[in-house]
């Protein structure tokens, strides 16, 4: 631009970034930053509810919080059920998205119809799904009156084994449509002369998709396998209303379930941030271990 | 031919898979009495009521369920859209100290699971600021969606900078730059955005249940999800009472869906996921 009148700039060309991009700042900082920061904070204390504006004493208390709660057989038990629900949702949503995009990706005539129909649940608030699967599931439902007598005894959701399962199945079904889209658009990106060449060194349509499509939207697998291990760490709806607050007896509870009742039902917000920074630090290493599992194939 | 017929056969049984669940909840929210045979998929007309919408209605103000998650969903598309907007064209457009820094931030933000933060948002806008019970204190959380500024950047990248240019040494301002030249431009993007914040808050049960006890204030969410697993044992027909509930949960996302579907593309979606 005009290089002959050169000025210090500390902010920048165009300064007016900064006023634009303030709301966000403001915010980020409102209400990630600062309530990450009070999170860690309470969970080295012991924090109580009290009256707003009362002057309480709330000691430092080290890492009582996290002791009571890696001692509570219910957070073991919440953290082991993420870990069924990642174990049947990761490699069904994984499986199913791709072989669903490939095939949306391949056909001309109702394309349109497919799409919509693939979407819809995503789109549709889990509360209102969640009633159809109650309906669906339940003891004298439709899915039992299908299977006759190979019916489970205890039914899905009252029953300890199957509980978890029924909801990974019932989160695998709801965000389908979102994992098929992400598919997708990674689809663009496979090169079709692959596929061409492939078919003249005599492949099959199966040996095109496992030697050219899997790899070709192998950053796509790792977005999706990360992004499902962060809906399981959140999983808080479907427990809460599918199987009545992550029963029977504990079988299906979720770590927040268990931050929501540790922390606003029993009156424990410390103990229950605790959780919840063990969650994170839970949800970090799968990450790692992902983007290295991920990674090593890749080279 | 063959892999074509294997190929339409998969996606059919996909489709069937993914809509008969919608199907059923209209058929059992219209059911006198449940049939949960399989002939009860395909009901008798004589077995056809709209009393289930009644009961619901009953006891849930579902009127007002609606008009408070309009009014929540409303609050935080307009946060979106307004300071939305701005971040990501002072991210795409304008040449700022901090501004890749911003950018990762955006990025990071992401990442970071919301239901985490819920104990200390809960203590802070319940407790301290005493916002429960109030529209305020439901949007404040969702006010600027990360991924929506994140959409907006990728389409105003996509605009070429000569406009830009040409623009200023016409001796155009920022904001007028912004709302003559660059919004009418990027306005699909901005249907996706709201379409995709929409979702969101409309859909959304863990907040507005935590900060919500007042049923005059409640979601519509809230209130059915209150219904399924406190007050519908006590109805005559409790599952139809829950379908037809879910049905005016489930209807203006659909509908709106249904109408803006080809906005909501997969290159949208990906982008806005990826960065």
């Amino acid at each position: 631009m005009d290089a002959g009148t050169k000025r210090r700039r500390p902010f920048g060309a165009q300064p007016l970034g900064i006023l634009f991009s303030a709301p966000y700042l403001i915010f980020v900082g409102v209400v990630f930053a600062y309530p990450v920061i009070f999170a860690v904070w309470m969970s080295f204390h012991d924090y109580f509810f009290t009256a707003p504006g009362a002057q309480v004493d709330r000691p430092f208390v080290g890492l009582d919080n996290y002791v009571t709660a890696l001692t509570d057989p219910d957070v073991w038990r919440a953290f082991g059920n993420v870990g069924i629900f990642l174990i049947i949702n990761v490699p069904l949503t994984v499986v199913l998205s791709i072989l669903l995009a490939t095939a949306l990706d391949r056909v001309v005539r109702a394309r349109t119809f497919f799409r919509v129909a693939f979407y819809v649940p995503y789109v549709t608030a889990s509360v209102a799904v969640v009633a159809v699967w109650l309906f669906l599931f339940s003891n004298t439902g439709l899915i039992n009156n299908v299977l006759g007598p190979l019916a489970p005894n205890p039914s899905w959701l009252v029953n300890s084994a199957l509980a978890m399962p029924t909801i990974a199945l019932f989160v695998t079904w709801k965000g389908l449509g979102f994992y098929i889209l992400l598919y997708l658009a990674a689809l663009q990106n496979v090169q079709k002369e692959l596929y061409e060449s492939v078919a003249m060194d005599g492949g099959g349509r199966l040996r095109q998709f496992f030697s050219v499509t899997v790899p070709g939207v192998r950053p796509a697998t790792f977005l999706v396998v990360l992004l499902a291990t962060i809906t399981g760490a959140n999983l808080f709806t479907e427990p809460y209303l599918l199987t009545s607050g992550g029963g029977p007896n504990g079988a299906s509870t979720s770590p927040v379930l268990l931050i929501y009742q540790k922390g606003i039902e029993q009156q424990n917000p410390d103990v229950a941030a605790a959780i919840g920074v063990v969650l994170i630090i839970f949800v970090l290493v799968i990450a790692l271990l992902q983007r290295r599992f991920v990674g090593r194939e890749e080279s | 031919m063959r892999s074509r017929v294997v190929t339409y056969g998969v996606l059919t049984l996909g489709a069937l898979a993914f809509l008969f669940p919608f199907y059923y909840m209209v058929v059992g929210s219209l059911q006198t009495s449940p049939d949960t045979s399989i002939a009860g998929a395909f009901p008798h007309p004589s077995n056809l009521t709209t009393e289930n919408y009644t009961a619901i209605d009953g006891r849930i103000n579902l009127l007002q369920g609606l008009a408070n998650s309009g009014i929540f969903t409303g609050g935080v598309i307009l946060g979106t859209l307004v300071f939305g907007v701005l971040a990501g064209y002072a991210l795409a457009v304008l040449r700022w100290r901090g501004r890749s820094a911003t950018f990762a931030l955006v990025l990071l933000v992401q990442v970071v699971p919301f239901q985490l933060l819920m104990i200390p948002l809960y203590v802070m806008i319940a407790r301290d600021y005493g916002l429960s019970d109030s529209y305020l204190g439901m949007i404040l959380p969702f006010f600027i969606n990360s991924t929506a500024v994140v959409i907006f950047r990728q389409y105003f990248l996509q605009l070429p900078k000569e406009l830009f240019d040409a623009a200023r040494i016409d001796g155009a301002g920022e904001f007028r730059l912004l709302w003559n030249v660059a919004l009418p431009l990027v306005r699909p993007a901005l249907l996706t955005a709201v379409l995709l914040t929409f979702i969101g808050p409309w859909n959304e049960f863990l907040w507005p249940f935590l900060i919500t006890k007042d049923a005059t204030m409640q979601p519509l969410a809230v209130s059915l999800a209150n219904f399924i697993s406190t007050i519908a044992a006590s109805t005559t027909n409790p599952f139809g009472a829950m379908m037809a509930g879910a049905v005016v949960l489930a209807a203006p996302a659909v509908a709106l869906f249904l109408i803006f579907q080809r906005y909501f593309t997969s290159n949208d979606l990906g982008s806005g996921v990826k960065g």
